[in-house]
C-alpha cells in the first residue's frame, strides 16, 4: 500500500511537490526557531548564573527581599562557617561567597584632586584562593584584555571600556568611593592589575572585579558576604535538583525566624527568571501552533486543488468499489508520507542552519548596550535532542490536518451519480 | 538669590516681637517672627561642639563621636574621633562645597551631586542635611498652623514652605517651644508631600544665653532602623577658631 502511494506521489509530482516544500519550509523554520530560543534562553541562564544568580543562591532573608539593590547592610554574617556547612551538606555544588557593591571610581590627578569619576558596579569574589572556582566561573583568564589577574592584596580588575574611558592603564591607582555595610563613606585606593572584557554588556559597561578579602576590609564586612552562590559541579543547571536543594536547606534553617537567617533560592526563583522562561515557552508554543495552522491552511488549499485535479481518479476508484473511508484514509496516508519526507528534509535543513548559528552566533552587542539583564552579546542557537524531532510536529500535524479537511469532499461523492458524471 | 534683611531691621524686629509675644499671648504671633527667633537662638559667630551620634540600625547600634568647629553658617570643620575605623576622617564645609578626607586613602574627595544624599557615617543624617547653612527664615515662608504641647512644653506649630530654589525639603512642619524658641519636633517633606525625615528633641539645656537642644533623635523615614540619636557633649559659643582650619590643607 505504502509502495503504491509512494509511486503515485513520485510519478505525479504536482500532487506532492507543493505540500512537500511547504512542509520542508515549516519544519526547517520550526527547528531553527526552537534551537534559537533554546540557545538564547540557555545563554541568559548560564551568563546570569555565572555573574549573578548562581544555580542556587544563599542570602539573608532580609537581603533576599531587596536583592535587586544588593543591600550589604543586610548581608550574611559568619559567611565562612556557612560556606563550610554548605560544602559539607551539599557536595554536588561549588560554593562561592560574593559581595555586590556599587559606588564611584575616582581617579586622582598629580595633586591628589579628582581628575575624573565614573559610576562602577562592583563584584567581589574569591580571586586569590587556589581552591576558588571563581576564575573558571567568570572565565577570567580569557577575559583579560590588558595587564593580568590580581595577585596581590589591593589589586583589582576593571572592565576594559570603562578603564579606557577613565584613561587608566594597568598599574594605575583607582579610588573606590562606596559605603560600608554600616553606611559610612568609604574611600579606598586600589591598583588596577588588568582590564577585562566579558562580552556581557551589563558587566562591560563599568565593572570592577575585586578580591573578596579586600572588599570585606574596605566595606567593613568582616566574615560577611552579600550572597553565596552555588553551582552544579559536574553539570549545567538542573531545575529539579536546585529546587530540591533549596527546599532542604530552607527546611533545615526554618527554625530560625530572624530576618538575617540564611535562605536558599534556586535560579528560577530569582530576578523574575521563572516568568521569563515561562514566557519564552509560551512564545515558542504559540509560534508552533501558528506554523501548524498556516501550514494546514496552505496544505488544505493544495489538497482542494489536488482533489479537483484528481476528481476523475477518485470517481473511478469509487466506481470500482473502493469505499469512501478507504479512499479518505489513503489520501491522509499520502499526506502523512509527504509530511514525513518533508519533515526529514526540513529538519535536516533546519539543523544545518541551527548548527551554523550555534557555531557563529549573532552579535547583538549594539542592541544590548543599555540592557539591564545579564546576557552575552553574542547569542547562539543551541541544538539539543529535541531539535531533531520538533520539526516533525508541524510537518506531520499540518499534512494530516490539511488532508483530513480537504479530503472530506470524498464523502460527498454519491456512487449512484458516478455513471452520469462519467457520461458528462 | 536670597536677600537678607538689614541687620538693624532684624534686631529691631526681634526685640519688638519678643516684647509683643510676652504681652499678648492670646494673639498668635507672625510665623516669620517666630522663625527668626529660632534662628537667632541657634546662631552664633562661632562655636566648637563635641558630640556623639548613636546610630541605631537593623543590626544593632554604634556610636560615632566627633568634634566640630563652626564659624557663622557657611564654614565648618569636623574631625571624627571614634570608632577607630572612622578616627581621623575629616570634613570641611565652605559655603556650598563639602570635602571629606580619609586617612586610609590619603584622598580628599569633594562630595557633590547624588553623593550629597548619602548618609553621614550610616546615620539618618545626609550630607545635604549638613550642608544646610542658611537661616530657616531665608529659606522658608512660615505660617502659624496651631498650638500643641510637646511633652509638657507649649509650642507653636509652624508650617514652612520653600521660597524656591534648590532645597532638600520643600516643606517642613516644626513645633517651636513658645518660651525657649527651640524646635522640639520637626517633620520634613519632599515636594510630593512625602514625609522624609523627622526629628524629636529629647533634652534642651541652657548654655550661656541660649537654649540648646542637646539630645535629638533624627529619623530617616525611608530607612529601617530606630533613628540616630545626636548628643551634644559640649558646646562652646563664640570660640576663637583659627582661619587656617577652614582650608583644604587642614584636612591632611
Amino acid at each position: 500500500m505504502i509502495r503504491f502511494l509512494l509511486k503515485g506521489l513520485l510519478r505525479d509530482r504536482s500532487r506532492s511537490l507543493l505540500p512537500f516544500f511547504t512542509v520542508v519550509l515549516g519544519s526547517a523554520l520550526t527547528v531553527i526557531g526552537f534551537s534559537w530560543i533554546n540557545g538564547a534562553m540557555s545563554s541568559m541562564i548560564e551568563s546570569g548564573a555565572r555573574f549573578s544568580t548562581g544555580h542556587v543562591k544563599v542570602m539573608s532573608r532580609a537581603y533576599a527581599k531587596e536583592a535587586d539593590q544588593a543591600p550589604n547592610d543586610l548581608a550574611l554574617a559568619g559567611a565562612g562557617g556557612l560556606v563550610d556547612e554548605l560544602a559539607r551538606d551539599y557536595p554536588a555544588f561549588d560554593w562561592a561567597p560574593r559581595i555586590v557593591f556599587g559606588g564611584l571610581i575616582d581617579i586622582p590627578d598629580e595633586r591628589g584632586e579628582t581628575r575624573v569619576q565614573g559610576p562602577v558596579a562592583g563584584l567581589a569574589v574569591d580571586l586569590r584562593s587556589p581552591s576558588s572556582p571563581e576564575r573558571g566561573l567568570l572565565n577570567l583568564d580569557k577575559a583579560v584584555v590588558r595587564g593580568r589577574l590580581p595577585e596581590q592584596p589591593g589589586e583589582v580588575l576593571l572592565s576594559d571600556g570603562f578603564a579606557t574611558r577613565l584613561g587608566l592603564d594597568p598599574g594605575a591607582t583607582a579610588t573606590l568611593i562606596s559605603a560600608t555595610m554600616h553606611g559610612s563613606l568609604v574611600v579606598q585606593n586600589f591598583v588596577v592589575a588588568g582590564t577585562v572584557r566579558f562580552g556581557v554588556a551589563v558587566m562591560d559597561r563599568g565593572a570592577m572585579i575585586a578580591d573578596i578579602a579586600d572588599i570585606r576590609g574596605a566595606l567593613d564586612m568582616d566574615d560577611s558576604a552579600g550572597e553565596i552562590l552555588g553551582f552544579f559541579r559536574d553539570s549545567p543547571y538542573i531545575r529539579d535538583e536546585a529546587e530540591r536543594a533549596a527546599a532542604a536547606f530552607n527546611l533545615t534553617h526554618g527554625g530560625d525566624a530572624g530576618e538575617f537567617a540564611p535562605q536558599m533560592v534556586s535560579l528560577h526563583e530569582q530576578s523574575g527568571l521563572a516568568q521569563m522562561l515561562d514566557w519564552a515557552t509560551q512564545v515558542y508554543s504559540l509560534m508552533l501552533v501558528c506554523f501548524i495552522l498556516v501550514m494546514s491552511i496552505v496544505l488544505w488549499n493544495a489538497g482542494l486543488m489536488s482533489s479537483l485535479r484528481r476528481y476523475g481518479e477518485f470517481g473511478i476508484r469509487l466506481a470500482l468499489g473502493e469505499d469512501h473511508g478507504r479512499l479518505y484514509r489513503s489520501l491522509i496516508a499520502e499526506g502523512v508520507i509527504v509530511g514525513f519526507l518533508g519533515s526529514v528534509v526540513g529538519t535536516a535543513l533546519g539543523l544545518g542552519v541551527s548548527y551554523y548559528l550555534q557555531y557563529k552566533g549573532f552579535n547583538l552587542g549594539s542592541m544590548l548596550k543599555n540592557a539591564s539583564i545579564i546576557v552575552t552579546d553574542v547569542l547562539r542557537a543551541r541544538v539539543t535532542a529535541e531539535s531533531y524531532v520538533i520539526g516533525f510536529v508541524p510537518g506531520l500535524a499540518a499534512t494530516f490536518l490539511g488532508k483530513a479537511v480537504s479530503g472530506i469532499g470524498i464523502y460527498k461523492r454519491q456512487t449512484s451519480r458516478l455513471a452520469k458524471e462519467f457520461e458528462a | 538669590m536670597i536677600r537678607h534683611a538689614p541687620l538693624p531691621f532684624l534686631l529691631a524686629a526681634v526685640v519688638g516681637l519678643a516684647g509683643a509675644v510676652g504681652a499678648a499671648t492670646a494673639q498668635p504671633p507672625d510665623g516669620a517672627a517666630v522663625l527668626r527667633r529660632v534662628d537667632e537662638n541657634m546662631g552664633a559667630d562661632s562655636k566648637v561642639t563635641t558630640s556623639e551620634m548613636i546610630i541605631r540600625g537593623r543590626r544593632g547600634s554604634r556610636t560615632v563621636s566627633s568634634r566640630s568647629w563652626i564659624q557663622g553658617r557657611s564654614r565648618s570643620f569636623t574631625e571624627y574621633l571614634d570608632p577607630p575605623r572612622e578616627k581621623g576622617t575629616k570634613m570641611l564645609k565652605l559655603d556650598d562645597q563639602l570635602w571629606t578626607y580619609t586617612p586610609a586613602s590619603d584622598r580628599t574627595i569633594l562630595i557633590s551631586g547624588h553623593m550629597l544624599r548619602q548618609s553621614v557615617m550610616g546615620s539618618d543624617l545626609s550630607y545635604e542635611d549638613m550642608m544646610e547653612d542658611q537661616r530657616l527664615v531665608a529659606l522658608y515662608d512660615a505660617v502659624i498652623a496651631g498650638e500643641e504641647r510637646v511633652g509638657d512644653r507649649p509650642c507653636w506649630v509652624l508650617a514652612l514652605s520653600s521660597r524656591g530654589g534648590e532645597i532638600a525639603y520643600h516643606t517642613r512642619k516644626i513645633w517651636v517651644d513658645k518660651a525657649r524658641d527651640v524646635v522640639l519636633r520637626e517633620e520634613r517633606f519632599a515636594k510630593s508631600g512625602k514625609l522624609l525625615k523627622t526629628t524629636e528633641v529629647l533634652d534642651v539645656q541652657r548654655m550661656k544665653e541660649r537654649w540648646v537642644p542637646t539630645r535629638v533623635i533624627f529619623k530617616d523615614v525611608l530607612k529601617n532602623g530606630e533613628g540616630t540619636e545626636f548628643v551634644v557633649k559640649a558646646m562652646e559659643f563664640n570660640a576663637e577658631i583659627p582661619d587656617h582650619l577652614f582650608t583644604k590643607a587642614s584636612l591632611r
